[in-house]
């Protein structure tokens, strides 16, 4: 009996998120003034939201509980982990472009899940510089402040960087699974995802409580960055948001991507195809 | 239309959080803005929001690039004040489902200060006319700007940040440093939002209204000047290409 071998690998599990993906950056990176200006108006765009917060400070110096310097960190947590999430998934909320080109229904041919290809399908390598201002935001905001520096303060940064960006991208897959229902639904879905990254920006204390309940927890915007940031100033946090839930971005996360993936599978099932 | 009202609204109380605090913080008033004007100027922005172009996209760029506009000169209508004409109209319509229920909301749920006398109501609604008329002028720019430009993708989203920045959409133009107010009042956007939602609350009444009025006729015909010339010189360009 022969034995037949495999002489060449066959092609791992990834290989064809890792083309789709590929060929995006390649072609992104091959218009290069276009890129340039993209990279540029990102930026522009980071810095003008800065401002914005700047404009407040400007006028008084403590709101919400929070000096400009504090703010800073606030912003730039919320931001970079924001535009990080909108760099790798951020094309997703506009699913309703390719249900209504029909491209959609290209996705069920591939032996892939649908979500899964919807995400790697594109990337928005210009959001970086967006992330750059936040970055520095948060640069300076951790270097200006009082913090005691501890094993526990930085573990607190890594774990709610990480489920920062965890709890953005859920927003936008919230939003591709909402949009299944919703004729036009862009503007509904905006008002959460990118009213959430406004609402992340800001010192949540001075929320009115039905605000800290849809921002708090059900889209939990303020548990991403305002109060982490309040644990590691060592500030006490305002009422209905205590410090210790700083600790509690990690299940956040997980029940936004929860209430996602739901949304997800409500819209898939609604579906009826593009009629292709 | 619906979800463009969720979004006013919720856009609006985050607003509200936030710039309450602040008028709270500066003393109960804030360049002249108490809680009650501050609460007035948020909810009339938001409303307007679906009546002015601040996002520097409109429909005509799609056509230029494309040149599908070739068709469009072919027509007995000026190409300029045809496509001004039908997005005012649009903008006007636009009041009806969004600006006047997100006031609403806010006035309902949050209470704001509202003149008492008739006269800020009716120069406040023809400078909110002119408002809508002069974005969407200074927008027609962005377009036709795309016959020699042909991708105009960059200069719309730089447009969309600084039409929003400069017409109050983030804060009263108010709170502003006085260079950056001054660098603000040097472009047409105060006119398209914060001039007449200025009117309109009855924050500036009396000759400096009219002021604002008349500045808003200024750029309108600046706007309307530049976007003519602009077409025609665009018009020049498209003919020698296309044949």
């Amino acid at each position: 009996m022969t034995n037949f071998s495999e002489t060449v690998d066959a092609p791992g599990r990834f290989a064809g998120y890792r083309a789709v993906l590929a060929s995006r950056v390649r072609s992104q990176r091959s218009y290069r003034s276009n890129f340039a200006f993209d990279l540029a108006s990102s930026g522009f765009v980071g810095v003008i939201e800065l401002v914005e917060v700047w404009l407040l400070f400007h006028q008084v110096s403590v709101l919400g509980g929070l000096t400009f310097a504090q703010v800073l960190l606030v912003f730039g947590i919320a931001d970079l982990c924001h535009s990080f999430a909108d760099l790798f998934v951020g094309h997703c909320d506009t699913l309703p472009e390719y249900v209504r080109a029909g491209t959609l229904d290209v996705f069920y041919l591939r032996p892939q899940p649908l979500l899964l290809q919807l995400m790697t399908s594109d990337i928005s390598l210009r959001r970086i510089t967006r992330a750059g201002v936040a970055l520095a935001a948060l640069v300076i905001g951790l270097s200006i402040n009082d913090i005691h520096w501890s094993v526990a303060a930085v573990g607190l940064l890594a774990v709610t960087i990480v489920s920062a960006i965890a709890i953005f991208s859920a927003m936008f897959v919230w939003a591709a699974g909402t949009q299944f229902f919703l004729i036009q639904g862009a503007e509904f879905t905006n008002a959460f995802v990118y009213g959430g990254r406004y609402a992340a920006t800001q010192p949540a204390a001075v929320w009115s409580a039905p605000l800290k309940v849809l921002f708090g927890f059900v889209f939990p915007m303020a548990l991403s960055a305002y109060v982490p940031a309040l644990w590691l100033l060592g500030l006490p946090g305002p009422i209905g948001l205590p410090t210790w839930l700083a600790w509690c971005t990690p299940v956040a996360a997980l029940w936004i991507w929860g209430f996602a993936l739901f949304m997800w599978r409500l819209g898939v099932r609604h579906y009826q195809g593009g009629g292709g | 239309m619906f979800g463009g009202l969720v979004a006013n609204v919720t856009f609006g109380f985050l607003k509200v959080a936030m710039l309450f605090a602040t008028v709270h913080a500066a003393g109960g008033t804030l360049q002249g803005y108490s809680v009650g004007t501050m609460s007035a100027y948020i909810w009339i922005s938001q409303g307007m929001l679906g009546s002015i172009n601040l996002s520097g996209r409109i429909e005509l760029a799609e056509r230029i690039r494309t040149g599908d506009v070739a068709i469009d000169f072919l027509r007995p209508i000026n190409v300029q004040l045809a496509t001004v004409a039908t997005e005012v109209g649009k903008g006007i319509f636009a009041l009806i489902p969004r600006g006047v229920p997100s006031v609403a909301v806010g006035a309902l749920v949050v209470g704001m200060s509202v003149p008492t006398t008739p006269a800020p109501y009716l120069l406040g609604a023809v400078s909110l006319l002119l408002g809508i008329t002069v974005s969407f002028a200074t927008v027609y720019l962005v377009a036709v700007i795309g016959f020699w430009l042909i991708e105009t993708r960059g200069i719309q989203i730089f447009y969309m940040v600084i039409s929003g920045f400069f017409a109050g959409l983030y804060v009263p133009i108010s709170l502003f440093p006085t260079w950056l107010l001054v660098i603000a009042e040097a472009t047409p956007f105060p006119s398209m939002m914060m001039y007449p939602i200025d009117v309109l609350t009855g924050r500036v009444t009396g000759p400096a209204s009219y002021g604002l009025v008349c500045a808003q006729l200024g750029w309108l015909a600046v706007t309307l000047l530049a976007g003519h010339l602009l077409t025609i010189a665009g018009r020049r360009k498209l003919e020698v290409q296309g044949g």
